[in-house]
């Protein structure tokens, strides 16, 4: 689905990504995990298109990502972002309908009927049919996540990039986000690349890791290959211990502090 | 949302029309507002063999050939201003812009009062020359706040605003020397800065009419544009919108449409402030309707301001940027009064 070699990303004389080679699979469900400053974000942006690589190549179904218009980009990946959506007037309504741009005319018509139904459709799958008219600022963080993601199901992508997309949320809504995601990547076989801070969330959600440093792919794997003391140890500098997830089977970090040894 | 815009555009037009006639009506010579519907009626094609005339030669010639030109020639530059102005701040996405935030009219001051200082104003093309030359220092203004304001291909909405307003100083400086300057035409360019539609005839009204009809439906086709860039750019270059293309091409077109007014009326401030807010708070951030009732809002708004420019004081003329400063100045400390307040309620 998507095919990554030789990524060489810097600003101005900082070389952020050092040589990314990475192949993602249709339906894959990817994690990018790493400490501060290790290009993740960076990595996100390249892929999403929004900044171009100095050398390497990027392909999105067998095709230069570089030859996409933003339109024709914007209907097969969508991104979500840390910070969503910022307190506008907006109401619910119209911010999921402006995930419907890509396939509009510039009359703003599209060429088949059932944007509303699928607009219906997502709000009643995320909880927001009572908040339809509510201008954005009115609602909480967690809400206004919740209309985030809307808008990216809105835009009915293939490829979805999510950057460290739980950061404000507290953990009830983390998990209730996580599981919204998780959910609709298996309806719709969805390919998901996201940035992950919550090494336990990454373990419990994503199906294979890559981790970074310094700009480069240390490791990846699934969670049991990559969630372990010496990676993490590696990756973060941190001291854990890592246990078995009682249902899941995946690892958990269990974090170790100076004061009790 | 298309309900919205007939019922807001609907009262809009209905006070458009009763504007008109008002204006029309009102100055040293008043004419009855069945009058001046007959005259109009009477004009137009088809209807215009069932009105027969009952009024005297001399009205129809004040409506005709003085104050229908003017009032419709103020309607036009409120309409262009207002809906520029919406489309500056759509843009900016910043409050505070208006179509001068970026330099146009300190650049269009500076061609008119370099001509005026040298009494070239009539020198090549005629009574076109000033509004001409205007209109090409005013556009011209843009393209070189764009350039300065370049980074990497990319044009950062900060750097821009902040090369406006560099330039607008220095354009400023200009003009302000070449009025210290000139001895006998102080005046001239004063009263040019600040803004008149007196004596233009219908000359100006009817080159004006297709060019900024055309400004504003391009615009009102950016609107949903406009609309994604309120996410903040990079949201809106991942919900398909060229984000850099759509900047470029909107500045320009409302560049475009600032300069055409801007050099037959002079700097005529706060329409372009005031009228986008005025609508945003009535109907909503959506720019579908925004610049639709921008351009009607403008309209009906530069009218009255004409009108009280024209009769407050007559037979002297108060400059038509004094009064809409006088009128637009005072709503917008209420606006921010009003946001302050809204704040603090959200506070508590």
């Amino acid at each position: 689905m998507i095919g990554i070699q030789g990524i060489v990303k810097s600003y101005g004389r900082q070389t952020v990504l050092q040589g990314i080679d990475w192949q993602v699979q249709r339906g894959d469900f990817w994690g990018i995990i790493g400490p501060n400053g290790s290009g993740k974000t960076t990595l996100l942006n390249v892929l999403s298109g929004v900044e171009g690589p100095e050398t390497g190549e990027i392909t999105l179904d067998g095709r230069l990502l570089a030859s996409y218009s933003r339109k024709e980009l914007s209907r097969k990946l969508a991104v979500l972002q840390q910070d969503g959506l910022p307190p506008m007037a907006f109401p619910v309504r119209q911010v999921l309908e402006m995930g419907r741009f890509p396939f509009q005319n510039w009359r703003g018509k599209e060429e088949e009927d059932g944007a509303e139904r699928l607009i219906n459709e997502i709000m009643r799958r995320l909880d927001l049919l009572g908040l339809e008219h509510k201008p954005l600022h009115v609602l909480s963080g967690g809400q206004r996540q919740r209309v985030a993601l809307g808008k990216v199901m809105a835009q009915q992508p293939e490829v979805v990039l999510l950057d460290e997309p739980t950061t404000y949320l507290d953990i009830r809504y983390q998990m209730q986000f996580m599981e919204l995601v998780s959910s609709w990547q298996r309806a719709e076989h969805l390919t998901v690349i996201a940035v992950m801070h919550d090494l336990n969330l990454a373990s419990l959600y994503c199906d294979k890791l890559i981790a970074l440093r310094d700009g480069k792919i240390i490791a990846s794997g699934t969670p049991n290959e990559i969630i372990t003391p010496e990676i993490v140890k590696m990756l973060f500098d941190v001291d854990a211990y890592s246990v078995m997830h009682p249902d899941r089977g995946v690892p958990q970090l269990l974090l170790r502090s100076e004061q009790g040894m | 949302m298309m309900n919205k815009l007939a019922g807001y555009g609907a009262a809009g037009l209905v006070l458009l029309a009763a504007t008109l006639l008002v204006c029309i009506g009102v100055g040293s010579v008043f004419l009855p507002t069945g009058q001046i519907v007959g005259i109009l009626l009477h004009r137009l094609p088809w209807i215009g063999s069932m009105v027969t005339p009952d009024w005297d030669v001399a009205a129809e010639q004040i409506v005709m050939q003085v104050r229908l030109p003017r009032v419709l020639l103020g309607m036009l530059v409120g309409a262009s201003l207002a809906v520029a102005g919406a489309a500056f701040q759509g843009v900016l996405r910043n409050p505070l812009a208006d179509p001068f935030t970026l330099g146009v009219s300190s650049g269009a001051a500076v061609g008119a009062a370099t001509l005026i200082f040298f009494g070239w104003q009539f020198s090549l093309i005629g009574v076109f020359t000033l509004p001409v030359v205007a209109f090409i220092t005013g556009a011209s203004t843009l393209l070189v706040v764009m350039w300065l304001a370049r980074e990497n291909g990319r044009i950062p909405i900060e750097s821009l605003i902040l090369s406006g307003v560099v330039m607008q100083s220095f354009l400023g400086a200009i003009v302000s020397f070449l009025t210290a300057m000139s001895k006998k035409t102080v005046n001239e360019i004063l009263y040019w800065t600040m803004g008149s539609l007196s004596l233009r005839g219908w000359s100006y009204t009817i080159i004006l009419f297709p060019y900024l009809v055309i400004g504003m439906l391009f615009l009102w086709s950016k609107a949903r544009s406009l609309n994604l860039l309120a996410l903040g750019e990079r949201q809106a270059a991942h919900s398909g919108l060229n984000v850099d293309r759509t900047k470029a091409v909107v500045l320009l077109i409302a560049t475009l449409m600032t300069a055409a007014a801007v050099s037959v009326s002079g700097v005529i401030g706060f329409v372009g402030l005031v009228i986008p807010h005025m609508i945003r708070l009535i109907t909503g951030p959506d720019y579908r309707l925004i610049i639709p009732l921008s351009a009607l809002g403008g309209g009906i708004f530069m009218m009255w301001s004409d009108l009280a420019a024209r009769t407050v004081l007559a037979p002297t003329e108060i400059p038509l940027g004094v009064v809409t400063a006088f009128v637009g100045a005072p709503f917008f400390a209420y606006l921010l009064y009003r946001n302050k307040k809204r704040r603090m309620e959200e506070l508590q």
